[in-house]
């Protein structure tokens, strides 16, 4: 059963293409990323982090899917761009992690990797775990649309 | 006054999870769990926990519900 007959199954003729949800969900959409941003950016100063950051910058995506429809969600980020986001942000903890060794320290070592340090309780302080934070978002961000789509569409 | 909040907020959340054990219209389960959802992160913020809230809004009340809605539309929609 498509998406847009769920809705219809009970006798009632209400499609899930209804304008007010399309209308809402695009004015909607933009706060939540930047709110998604946010989270993200702010995970080493205040509640929150990568994971919940980008949960809801997913979730975003996920809501455009369903509003208008499959085409228009993927057109935003196509298929094959969320699973090299996916592998590349897996990647970039990996190699932000490496630095430390080649330093001559520890993995995933912070300030003895020279990470500049900032002022604490500034937007960039913390050093590599700003870093960290971003790439993980990225990737539990395309995660979730990945998901939905593989869920929505099945195997190809 | 927070203790009234507090109780008032439990109980919603048991009619929530009866519900959902309950009721028959499987979209109709999805709405009440995210509902669920929705009232464990008021209750994680209460309980001081503003991390675990954010996770349990974003997830619980969001991707989850996405991820059934996507679920039953693939099967159908009568339990």
């Amino acid at each position: 059963m498509p998406l847009s007959d769920l809705t219809r199954s009970r006798g009632g003729k209400i499609p899930i293409d209804d304008q007010i949800v399309r209308i809402t969900s695009r004015l909607v959409v933009p706060f939540i990323q930047v709110y998604g941003i946010y989270v993200i950016l702010n995970g080493h100063l205040s509640p929150g982090g990568s994971f919940s950051g980008g949960a809801i910058f997913g979730a975003s995506l996920v809501l455009l899917a369903l509003s208008f429809n499959l085409e228009a969600g993927a057109r935003q980020i196509p298929h094959h761009a969320a699973s090299l986001l996916e592998s590349g942000g897996a990647l970039g903890y990996a190699l932000t992690g490496l630095v430390g060794v080649f330093v001559g320290s520890s993995y995933l070592a912070n300030r003895i990797a020279g990470f500049p340090m900032g002022q604490p309780g500034e937007l960039f302080s913390a050093g590599a775990i700003l870093v960290i934070t971003v790439f993980v978002g990225i990737k539990v961000a395309s995660t979730i649309v990945t998901l939905f789509y593989y869920i929505i569409e099945g195997e190809k | 006054m927070t203790e009234v909040l507090n109780v008032l907020l439990l109980s919603f959340l048991i009619v929530c999870a009866v519900g959902v054990a309950y009721i028959r219209d499987l979209l109709s389960a999805v709405i009440l769990f995210s509902s669920f959802g929705l009232i464990m992160a008021i209750i994680w913020q209460q309980l001081s926990a503003p991390d675990v809230a954010m996770v349990e809004a974003a997830l619980g009340t969001g991707v989850v519900a996405l991820l059934l809605i996507a679920a039953i539309s693939k099967t159908k929609r009568a339990e």
